[in-house]
């Protein structure tokens, strides 16, 4: 694999990437302070990501993170690794169970990534992304398509 | 079901115009953990030829869901909103999102349909600029629980 670009100005290389390629793993730690700090930012002020009482009366187990606090730090993955987070071209996702944020120790995304198809006529490679809390998984389907130089 | 099935189809008319500015990308790019100096330095972000500083990929979902609003705020589509959970997401960009960007979008429902005595809807948002550049495609599928 190569190295990282590191002069903000490089963007992978299409000739450096095969299929197969496993993408650095990362590590998104999340709590309660995050989830009102990305409730502010995208204005999904709904109170399951963050009002502790309100989510269980609606009848989740606690706190949820944003579904979408999910797959935008997911993707970081993929925009670290291109070299420019407006190469990804399209991305996309099921969420299959919601991450429960405890509001002592917050919890742990594990994200992973594999190169599934590289196209060369286009430079377009899809990565799969694994995203994991509590040993299961909370994104299906998850692709991203970045354009590489 | 949980959702008025006749709405699938229906396109509602565009939005008002939503500025992006180099202050939400910062406060989105932060939230979301995104390190990439393109979202905060204008130098770094017209070195790799953007105009701006641009937004993550799934900036476009805070424009996208001020026009998801209209469909579930529409008293005629019946959609519980405390039932409302958000099963897919998917963007399409022609570019990225671009500071000083002023976007418009439009909101359409591609499908309504029931499953298990749940409803789904899928609704596409297409994102352009005031000019008519189209600029991002965000899909959503939101599945209404059905009551208990």
């Amino acid at each position: 694999m190569s190295s990282l670009p590191s002069d903000h100005t490089s963007v992978r290389t299409f000739d450096s990437v095969s299929v197969g390629d496993a993408l650095p793993p990362l590590t998104v730690h999340v709590d309660r302070a995050r989830l009102v700090q990305y409730a502010g930012a995208s204005l999904d002020r709904n109170r399951i990501h963050w009002d502790e009482p309100f989510a269980k009366k609606v009848g989740l187990p606690d706190v949820i993170a944003h579904g979408m606090f999910t797959m935008g730090s997911a993707v970081t993955l993929v925009t670290d690794w291109v070299g420019d987070a407006g190469r990804v071209v399209e991305y996309g996702v099921r969420f299959t169970r919601p991450v429960v944020v405890p509001y002592d120790t917050g919890a742990d995304i594990e994200v992973s990534g594999v190169v599934k198809a590289a196209d060369p006529e286009t430079k377009r490679v899809t990565v799969e992304l694994t995203a994991t809390a509590a040993g299961e998984k909370v994104l299906g389907r998850a692709l991203a398509v970045a354009r590489l130089d | 079901m949980p959702v008025n099935a006749d709405f699938q189809g229906r396109v509602y008319p565009p939005t008002e115009t939503y500025r992006v500015s180099a202050a939400k990308i910062r406060e989105f790019a932060e939230a979301v953990g995104s390190a990439d100096p393109v979202h905060v330095d204008p130098e770094v972000a017209r070195a790799r030829g953007y105009a701006d500083v641009i937004a993550p990929p799934t900036f476009a979902v805070l424009i996208a869901q001020q026009c998801d609003a209209q469909l579930i705020r529409d008293p005629e589509a019946g959609i519980d909103f405390s039932r409302v959970v958000h099963g897919e997401q998917r963007f399409a960009h022609h570019r990225p999102l671009t500071a000083g960007d002023a976007v418009i979008g439009t909101l359409h429902v591609d499908a309504v349909r029931e499953a298990g005595g749940h409803a789904m809807v899928t609704t596409r948002t297409e994102l352009a600029t005031e000019a008519g550049e189209p600029v991002c495609t965000a899909t959503s599928t939101i599945v209404i629980r059905g009551a208990e």
